[in-house]
């Protein structure tokens, strides 16, 4: 992004800024951003393999060959339904990551849409849409998505949305309040008095501006996400079966402690390295977009 | 600061208002009739009719939300569609456990972050401190329940120390109730103490750099004397900040716990009652969970306007 920027043509050789200016010779020497970037990366193309790969199809249930250890043919075993475990936490990470874009893209949108319109209105359109987040507060994901599958039934669309709505209000203070920061400085106040609106200032000014915090929240928002997805299909709220997912997963371990304990680590292990490889990537994007506020760390 | 008292009771109400008809809306205009879901598809029209009238489900819907309301101010929720018990009885029993599961793991979660914050702030950027934050780092990945499950692996499977769920009751004596929520309470505990160590250390680090430490420390104060005295009153602001936000996600969390570990909680009532279709148990259950988030938020709202004199109405 600032490559253009640093990289002038006529500059000393001696002054030259080295190529660990630039944005990918800095990302690369970052330790949390390789870190999380391989492991998000790894939890991607897992996702992306089980589309067209897994060693066995992940829903057969072979009852012959159940609570295998690993072998050759099973890397990891089988479970209680004598499903392979590799193809199950391959195929589990297509359903994380699903339910995860889908509820992060909801709260992003709502998210923001009220922050910006809190900050451009303020008065008492910003009181309102404050206080109903503030509200939403009230409603972890846990309790949305059990009103919901109380009515509705449970299912991969009620943990969405219920994952969604949990996410509205974190976007919305923190859109609603770098906004505000953005609607203070300079350079609004010399387009307002250019005679450019509202909704002109906060698509070409105040959006571009916290475009990197905003990025960075998703990321983490996707970890959390995650974290809310597991939890809410452990609990049979979320993606039924057949549909493999790592919550799921873990439920069906649980009654099986005392036979096959491993097979209660692998998909909580796998939950783990998601969120954790989103989180760090989260921390390094901070560091790397936003200079300034890496410092006061 | 009688006006900011004022202001937040006010928005206090009008949040669990706003909750109570997002809630009896959700769940009980919603879904068309609970008597019908109640009976199943296939029962006759006469016998849907005749329990709708027994439930009271005939009236608008306006009068059978005030007689919630009015019921759930005065203590009186109802009786129970399927147990025909009263459902303010049903809550009671369950919260016996709920609470002090609750109660216990903030405790463990304060005991934990503050210790752990406070120690990796005073040694910034030292082993240690790298040390334990990469620790928080890993804490804050791992999802609850999880940790739950590993936690009974290595407690009750391998070594045999604690049974791997169920409650003990208080009935004899304190030590067995509260030795069956210790894995609970752990395992919900550990990963809040991530989040908040983190949030501890980095409030305590801030204050740290304040002009009036240096002041503290010209004039011969200790180290500690000026961490102790100083630095910790004036960095619990944030710190009960995000306390009181994640006690949201504490109750939320019981709810989960308690099916790891068989727990008879409020967690486990929900779920059989959704199970059994009980609506009127889920939505007494489920206001009753909003409003203790609501409740927690406006008590660290108006503390913190005590604690820190500083905080006027209108940045709040």
């Amino acid at each position: 992004m600032s490559a253009q920027l640093s990289t002038p043509v006529d500059v000393p050789a001696a002054t030259r800024p080295l190529p660990a200016r630039t944005f990918w010779g800095r990302a690369l020497r970052h330790r949390s951003f390789v870190l999380g970037g391989a492991l998000s990366l790894l939890v991607v193309a897992s996702a992306l393999l089980s589309l067209v790969w897994t060693p066995w199809p992940p829903t057969e249930i072979d009852i012959a060959s159940k609570l295998r250890p690993p072998s050759a043919a099973h890397w990891l075993g089988t479970d209680s339904f004598g499903r392979d475990i590799v193809s199950l936490l391959l195929a589990g990470a297509r359903s994380t990551i699903l339910v995860g874009i889908i509820a992060v893209s909801i709260g992003l949108t709502f998210g923001v849409c009220l922050g910006l319109i809190a900050s451009a209105k303020r008065g008492w359109t910003e009181e309102i849409i404050m206080r109903f987040s503030d509200f939403t507060f009230a409603f972890p994901a846990v309790l949305s998505a059990i009103m919901l599958a109380a009515v509705a039934g449970p299912g991969m669309v009620t943990s969405i949305i219920a994952i969604g709505i949990f996410q509205i209000p974190t976007l919305t203070r923190l859109t609603r309040g770098s906004a505000n920061a953005i609607w203070a400085r300079e350079f609004v106040l010399a387009a307002r008095a250019s005679g450019k609106g509202a909704f002109r200032i906060t698509i070409e000014h105040v959006l571009p501006n916290i475009l990197s915090i905003l990025i960075v929240q998703a990321t983490i928002q996707f970890a959390l996400a995650i974290l809310a997805e597991a939890a809410l299909s452990y609990l049979g709220l979320g993606t039924q079966p057949p549909q493999p997912s790592w919550g799921r997963m873990l439920n069906d371990a649980q009654t099986m402690l005392f036979q096959s304990p491993m097979l209660a680590v692998y998909p909580g292990a796998a939950i783990a390295i998601a969120v954790l490889g989103l989180n760090l990537l989260g921390d390094g994007l901070r560091d790397l977009l936003d200079p300034r506020l890496a410092r006061e760390r | 600061m009688s006006v900011f008292v004022l202001r937040r009771v006010l928005t206090l109400l009008a949040t669990l208002v706003g909750a109570s008809v997002i809630i009896f809306l959700v769940l009980d205009a919603l879904p068309g009739n609970a008597a019908q879901m109640l009976m199943g598809a296939d029962a006759s029209a006469d016998a849907v009719r005749a329990l709708t009238v027994k439930l009271g489900l005939d009236q608008p819907l306006a009068v059978r939300y005030l007689q919630w309301i009015k019921g759930f101010v005065i203590g009186d929720l109802g009786n129970s569609y399927v147990y025909g018990t009263p459902v303010a009885s049903l809550i009671a029993e369950r919260l016996v456990l709920t609470i002090p599961l609750a109660i216990m793991s903030m405790l463990l979660t304060v005991v934990l972050a503050l210790s752990a914050g406070i120690y990796t702030a005073a040694n910034h950027n030292k082993l240690g401190d790298v040390g334990v934050m990469s620790l928080t780092q890993i804490g804050i990945a791992l999802p609850n329940f999880w940790f739950a499950i590993l936690l009974v692996l290595l407690f009750a499977v391998r070594l045999q120390w604690l049974s791997a769920g169920g409650f003990a009751g208080w009935d004899d004596g304190i030590w067995p109730g509260v030795k069956s929520l210790l894995l609970p309470s752990i395992s919900l505990a550990v990963v809040q103490a991530a989040i908040l160590a983190r949030v501890t250390r980095s409030a305590v680090l801030e204050v740290l750099r304040e002009d009036f430490v240096r002041t503290a420390r010209a004039k011969g104060l200790g180290k500690r004397e000026v961490l102790w005295s100083h630095v910790l009153r004036n960095a619990m602001i944030p710190v009960m900040t995000v306390m009181g936000l994640q006690f949201a996600n504490l109750l939320a969390g019981t709810i989960v716990i308690e099916n790891v570990f068989y727990l008879p909680g409020l967690g486990r009532l929900i779920f059989q009652s959704i199970a059994n279709r009980d609506l009127i148990v889920v939505r007494n259950c489920v206001m009753l969970l909003a409003a203790m988030v609501v409740i927690v938020n406006f008590v660290v709202d108006v503390l913190y306007a005590f604690i820190d004199p500083r905080i006027k109405v209108h940045d709040l």
